[in-house]
């Protein structure tokens, strides 16, 4: 079995190049994409832990990292049809996505 | 077995970073997105190598049926308009890819030192599809609802932000004169 570690340290590296997507490009949409890598690595961490923690043991139902990580990807969908939303809707104003030429939301 | 990880995870883990990679540096954004995908793939197979078979699937419904799909169709409408759909990287890219780097490094450091070495997987947990269902239906119901409503808010909330604003306005005058 692979140890806990590895699927860390898979996890962290995701979510640096996530970061580094976020902090980098200039596009709104891959800043977006950036923010959904690090939801993921969140996602990997939290399942990860629930595989290796105890289950069933002690109080609860075994089930507990496994729900998070299933509440937190439908929060992430949430997120994404949110942000590609407002990404669309400042297209249509100002016809770019460029975030260094997004300097105001006015209409 | 090499460094006492599987030849899976291995080859999952290569095609998780691999496709988070190219999402960074390729120059198409239809690329990136597509390479998105395939780290959505691979983090799907990571999730199953964990015997989480419910979250992987729903990885796969929910990230590559929908986001991958919503992303593609963001960068289809946001382009054109005589503007070059790329326009590199930030002038900061350069702090942004320390600040990555460092923070990496600060993770790293965490999981190798303050790890225990005797963490080890205790027997597969047998979880059914049927068991997620009654818990989500008995102790987790309230964050089931509350995860129900932020879903409806949310999509109607985009729907309004994404529609012409000709439309909204007016429905705003109508409802205006009504009152």
């Amino acid at each position: 079995m692979t140890p806990l570690a590895a699927y860390l340290i898979v996890a962290a590296l995701v979510f640096a190049i996530g970061l580094a997507i976020s902090l980098t490009r200039r596009n709104a949409i891959l800043v977006l994409i950036g923010i959904e890598l690090m939801l993921n690595a969140a996602n990997l961490n939290l399942i990860a832990f629930w595989r290796f923690g105890p289950h069933s043991s002690g109080h609860g139902d075994g089930l507990t990292g496994m729900m998070f990580a299933i509440f937190s990807i439908a929060v992430a969908a949430a997120e994404a049809a949110v942000g590609l939303g407002l990404a669309i809707a400042y297209h249509r104003h100002a016809k770019t996505t460029d975030l260094d030429a997004m300097t105001r939301m006015k209409g | 077995m090499t460094f006492g990880c599987s030849i899976a995870f291995l080859l999952s883990a290569a095609l998780t970073v691999a496709g988070a990679l190219a999402a960074a540096l390729l120059k198409n954004l239809v690329h990136c997105a597509l390479s998105l995908t395939v780290t959505f793939a691979g983090l799907a197979l990571l999730y199953l190598q964990l015997d989480a078979q419910f979250a992987g699937f729903a990885q796969i419904l929910v990230y590559i049926g929908a986001v991958a799909i919503l992303v593609v169709f963001a960068i289809l409408l946001t382009r054109g308009a005589g503007i070059p759909e790329y326009r590199g990287f930030s002038s900061s890219w350069l702090l942004g890819l320390i600040i990555a780097a460092a923070i990496f490094a600060l993770f790293g450091w965490a999981v190798t030192k303050s790890l225990p070495a005797q963490i080890t997987a205790s027997a597969a947990p047998a979880i059914t599809v049927q068991s997620i269902g009654a818990a989500l239906m008995s102790s987790y119901v309230l964050p089931l609802e509350i995860v129900a409503v932020l879903l409806t808010v949310a999509l109607i909330g985009a729907v309004i932000v994404a529609m012409p604003e000709s439309r909204i306005t007016k429905s705003e005058t109508r409802t205006g004169g009504g009152q």
